[in-house]
Parts: structure tokens; C-alpha cells; sequence
């Protein structure tokens, strides 16, 4: 299994890492258990994504794909944030190992769920707009 | 970066220049059929031969024809476990004890001969990762016919009580095997005074070439034959010898053993100064038993860190490891020696091993312990695991 440069470029030097202080949403996919956990945090304006960081707990993969997710998106319109999916975000890297795309996945997840917490803070109900956010489908464990 | 650390020793080993240089002359002069009676194949013969002896000597074994050389370890055990199986048949029993951190060339080869009626009893090897013998001895049954227990874990290193273990076995008239795979060339091994039935190795783990091993059978015990053909390996397994392979893993094994003493001197003290280093970082722990351990195993886990990640960045820095996370051992669920030591997934996504070899440098390991605190700083800054960890 290799890294494309693109994901060991976002691995080692990630965008927009970090927390944010003021954030007008913020969403956490992912469980420790299975080893990632991805948090977005968004700032809006005027439906604006003005400014986007992550937080994340896992691979490699985990932590590129956060990074170019948060590339994606920012200074996009929050209906442009909702149709970014997995496939585009392994795309913009040049592709991810079979058993790394559900942390594309989980990206795309991420982004939903920081734009819910949005939503949700400002009395809008998010269920509509941006869907059911379904659980990640990879890690399936027993106990 | 240029100097690269190689920290992976118990993956594999490089071919030390001693074992090349004993191949050469098989990959090029000495090129016979060591069945052929006339003179080139008299040469290839004899290399086999020797090669043969130089593995008995340095294993406490009397008899060379108790050695049988072939693939590897995952040959060598398939081989003992599937082979012993057959015979049990024939004794009506049916009931095999191993432990639940075996390599998968044995627990994936337990779990087959469940799919054939078998039954498989998995000891625990408790936080310490060792087996304890009374509960071994409580688990044997009168259908157990065969017991499997690794001589030392590959992922945390824990050496296990192998010679009590064999001898309750003998006790109750069950064989036993041990996968000796990452103890043979590492540390001492004396098959004779173990008083093991079987046991695998594997000469890419002592500086040998990779794709060769050997496998004890004790004189008496008789297992149907593997590759069924020619006459090689006394009927055993079929198919022209692998000269060059042989020869190198016996050079290898002899070099090994001429340095092990001064060697895991060194290792050990070595190790333990990384382990010291190591742990004064907050929240990080040694995975399985300090003192039974082998001398050049480190396996720790850092809560709030993923071990890939540890692993890419230290890769980044000129350090080869690996990791038990689940990321890594290309499954969904973190490695199973770190879960039978009973961590929480969360902690064993966190693990890294560092295993290291006669080649190992007191630079090699100043250099992690400069790189690695950094790396799992910077990695915890950014986990939302480790916000809540030190947030409670
Ligand atoms: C304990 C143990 N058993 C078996 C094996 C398999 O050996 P080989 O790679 O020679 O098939 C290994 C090595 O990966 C091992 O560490």
C-alpha cells in the first residue's frame, strides 16, 4: 500500500489543522474505536464558508483527506459544501488505497455534520437540507 | 534525510554479508542436483548436508535428519499443525490448545481444522502476554492431541515458559509444537533440552535469505508427507532443493549464534534505555512483560494517537517501525496480540513496535528518541481523542 504524493503532501503538511475558536458549527464523525475521528469546525457568513479547520484522530489517509476537505470547501457556499463527496475528495488527492476510502467517507461526513451543527445553532432544522448523516460503514466491530 | 533507521527487525531481516557470501557459490558454480549422483550434483549434496548439520549443532539437536528444511515459517507451521491434525485423527482425539496471540500462520490454520471438526482451546496470555502453565495444563483434555505455543510473540516480544510447557505436554502424551520463528538466532534455543515434538523457524528473521526455514520433527514421530513427489527432505517435501537458500540460512544461523551473547548484551541495554526514554512521555505505556522479553522488541501505545500516522511521520524522519493498529494490519480491527494483552481498541490504534538487530546503533536509537516525542506531540495536537482525553 503507498500514498499518492498529493495524500503524503496533506499528511505532512495539512491545511487548515487546528481548532477554532468562534465557530459557527461544528461536527465530530468517526469513533475511537475504530481508530478515526474527524472534527470540522466552520465559520459562516452570508451562506459563505469564510473559514474551515479540522481536527482529526487517525491514518494517514484520515488526516489528508480532513485536510484537503477543508480545502474543498472553503470560501464555498454551504450548497456547494453539501455536494462534496467522497469521490471528489479522493480525486483532489490523486486517489487513496481501497481500504483508506472510507476515510473519504468520513471527510464528507464531517463536512455534513459541522453544517448541521450550523443549521441547528441558528433554529433551523437540518434534517431536510442536508439529510441523514449515516454511520461510517467500515468499521463494523463485535463487542 | 540519507541514514535510514531500520526498526523492523521482526518483520525481516537484511541478509547479512556472511550468508551472501555462502549463497554465491550456489548461484553460480555449484549449480548440481544434490539427487544426481555424479559429481556436480555430489557438490550440491553436500552443502545440504552441512547446511543440515550447522542447524542441528547450533539448536541442541543431535540428530540432523530431525531438521527439515523448507519455505518458512508459515510452511513450517501449517505443516506441524495440519500434519499433527491427521495423526490425531487416527487416535480419535480431536481437541488442540494454542493461545490467542499466535502468529496467523497458526490461529488461520486452527481456524481451518475447526471448519474440519476440530476443536481449538485459545489460552489466555494475560497483560503481561505470557502463557501461564497451570492454566495450560487445566485446559488439556482427553482428546487433546496436539498443543501450539509460540516460543516468543512476535508483536510484543514476550518469551514464553517453553520447556515447562513441553514437558506438561509430554505429561499428558500431547505433542507439542512451538512457532520458535522470532526466538531462533535472537536468543538462546535448545531444542533438546526444550524437550519440544516440533518446531518452525524461519532464516529471514536471523540475517538468512527470505523464502527459507526449517521445521524440527522429533525422531519417532512421523507426520504425512507435504508435497508429495521426489525423495527430498526424506519424502517429507518433494521438489529440488533450494541450495543457495539452504546455505545461507545455515551461515546466517551460525553467525547469529557466534554473536547473540555479546549482541543482546548490548540490545538489551539499548532497548531498555529506549523504553526509559519512551515512557516518560504522558500517557504511553510497554506492551507486554519487560523482563521476558526479547532483547531487541519495544512495543509501547500512546493514547490519542493513530499508529500509522506515527509510523508515516517517523518513516519521514528516517525510521522504518510498525504498528498494530488496524490501519495498518490492513483488517478493521487493531492487532489481535494487543488485544489478547486486553487493551481497549482506542489504545492498541495507538501502538508502535520497534525491533532491532545486531546492525542497531546507539545512534539509531538516539535518533528515535529524538524524533519520536516530537512526532506524537504534533500528532496529538491535532486528535480530537487527545482534546478529550486530557480534557476527561
Ligand atoms: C511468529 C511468526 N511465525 C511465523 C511467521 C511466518 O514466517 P515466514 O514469513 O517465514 O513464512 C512469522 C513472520 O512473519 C512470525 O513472526
Amino acid at each position: 500500500m503507498a500514498y499518492s504524493e498529493k495524500v503524503m503532501d496533506h499528511f505532512a503538511n495539512p491545511r487548515n489543522v487546528g481548532e477554532m475558536e468562534d465557530a459557527d458549527g461544528i461536527g465530530e464523525v468517526g469513533n475511537s474505536k475504530c481508530g478515526d475521528i474527524m472534527k470540522m469546525y466552520i465559520k459562516v457568513r452570508d451562506d459563505i464558508i469564510t473559514d474551515v479547520s479540522f481536527k482529526t484522530f487517525g491514518c494517514g489517509a484520515a488526516i489528508a483527506t480532513s485536510s484537503m476537505a477543508t480545502e474543498l470547501v472553503k470560501g464555498h457556499s454551504i450548497k456547494e459544501a453539501l455536494q462534496l463527496t467522497n469521490k471528489a475528495v479522493m480525486e483532489a488527492l490523486d486517489g487513496l488505497p481501497p481500504v483508506k476510502v472510507h476515510c473519504s467517507v468520513l471527510a464528507e461526513q464531517a463536512i455534513k455534520a459541522a453544517v448541521s451543527d450550523y443549521y441547528e445553532k441558528q433554529g433551523i432544522d437540518p434534517k431536510d437540507i442536508v439529510g441523514e448523516i449515516p454511520e461510517p460503514i467500515e468499521c463494523h466491530l463485535e463487542d | 534525510m540519507d541514514h535510514r533507521v531500520y526498526a523492523d527487525n521482526a518483520a525481516t531481516t537484511k541478509l547479512s554479508e556472511r550468508a551472501l557470501q555462502a549463497m554465491m557459490p550456489c548461484l553460480t558454480t555449484i549449480f548440481g542436483n544434490a539427487s544426481s549422483i555424479y559429481t556436480e550434483g555430489a557438490a550440491s549434496r553436500k552443502i545440504i548436508d552441512k547446511a543440515r548439520e550447522t542447524f542441528a549443532q547450533c539448536l541442541g539437536v543431535k540428530n540432523p535428519n530431525e531438521i527439515y528444511f523448507l519455505s518458512g515459517g508459515s510452511e513450517a507451521d501449517n505443516f506441524a499443525i495440519k500434519g499433527a491434525a491427521e495423526l490425531m485423527l487416527k487416535k480419535g482425539k480431536k481437541h488442540i490448545i494454542s493461545t490467542r496471540f499466535e502468529h496467523h500462520a497458526v490461529l488461520h490454520t486452527l481456524e481451518y481444522l475447526e471448519k474440519h471438526g476440530f476443536e481449538v482451546t485459545l489460552l489466555d496470555v494475560h497483560e503481561n502476554g505470557i502463557v501461564r502453565p497451570e492454566e495450560f495444563e487445566a485446559a488439556i483434555r482427553e482428546d487433546t492431541g496436539l498443543a501450539t505455543i509460540m516460543f516468543a510473540n512476535n508483536e510484543i516480544g514476550t518469551i514464553q515458559p517453553i520447556k515447562e510447557l513441553a514437558s506438561i505436554a509430554k505429561k499428558h502424551g500431547v505433542l507439542f509444537h512451538t512457532d520458535a520463528v522470532q526466538a531462533v538466532g535472537t536468543i538462546p534455543v535448545n531444542i533438546e533440552d526444550l524437550g519440544v515434538d516440533m518446531l518452525s523457524l524461519s532464516a529471514h528473521k536471523f540475517h538468512g535469505p527470505k523464502g527459507v526455514g526449517a521445521i524440527y520433527i522429533k525422531k519417532g514421530i512421523r507426520l504425512p508427507n507435504l508435497i508429495h513427489g521426489g525423495a527430498q527432505e526424506r519424502g517429507y517435501r518433494a521438489g529440488t532443493e533450494n541450495i543457495a537458500g539452504i546455505a545461507g540460512a545455515a551461515e546466517a544461523l551460525k553467525e547469529s549464534c557466534e554473536v547473540m551473547q555479546e549482541r543482546n548484551a548490548r540490545l538489551e541495554r539499548l532497548r531498555d534505555k529506549l523504553i526509559d526514554s519512551l515512557l516518560k512521555i504522558e500517557r504511553s505505556r510497554i506492551n507486554g512483560d519487560r523482563i521476558h522479553r526479547l532483547p531487541g522488541n519495544v512495543n509501547m501505545c500512546f493514547e490519542g494517537v493513530e499508529g500509522e500516522a506515527m509510523l508515516l511521520c517517523l518513516d519521514l524522519q528516517g525510521v522504518a517501525a510498525s504498528s498494530g493498529s488496524a490501519c495498518t494490519s490492513g483488517s478493521l480491527d487493531p492487532s489481535h496480540v494487543l488485544l489478547a494483552i486486553g487493551l481497549p481498541h482506542e489504545i492498541a490504534h495507538g501502538s508502535v513496535r520497534l525491533t532491532f538487530s545486531t546492525e542497531t546503533t546507539e545512534e539509531d536509537i538516539d535518533h528515535i528518541i529524538s524524533v519520536l516525542p516530537p512526532i506524537i506531540k504534533r500528532l496529538r495536537d491535532m486528535s480530537p481523542l487527545w482534546e478529550k482525553i486530557v480534557n476527561g
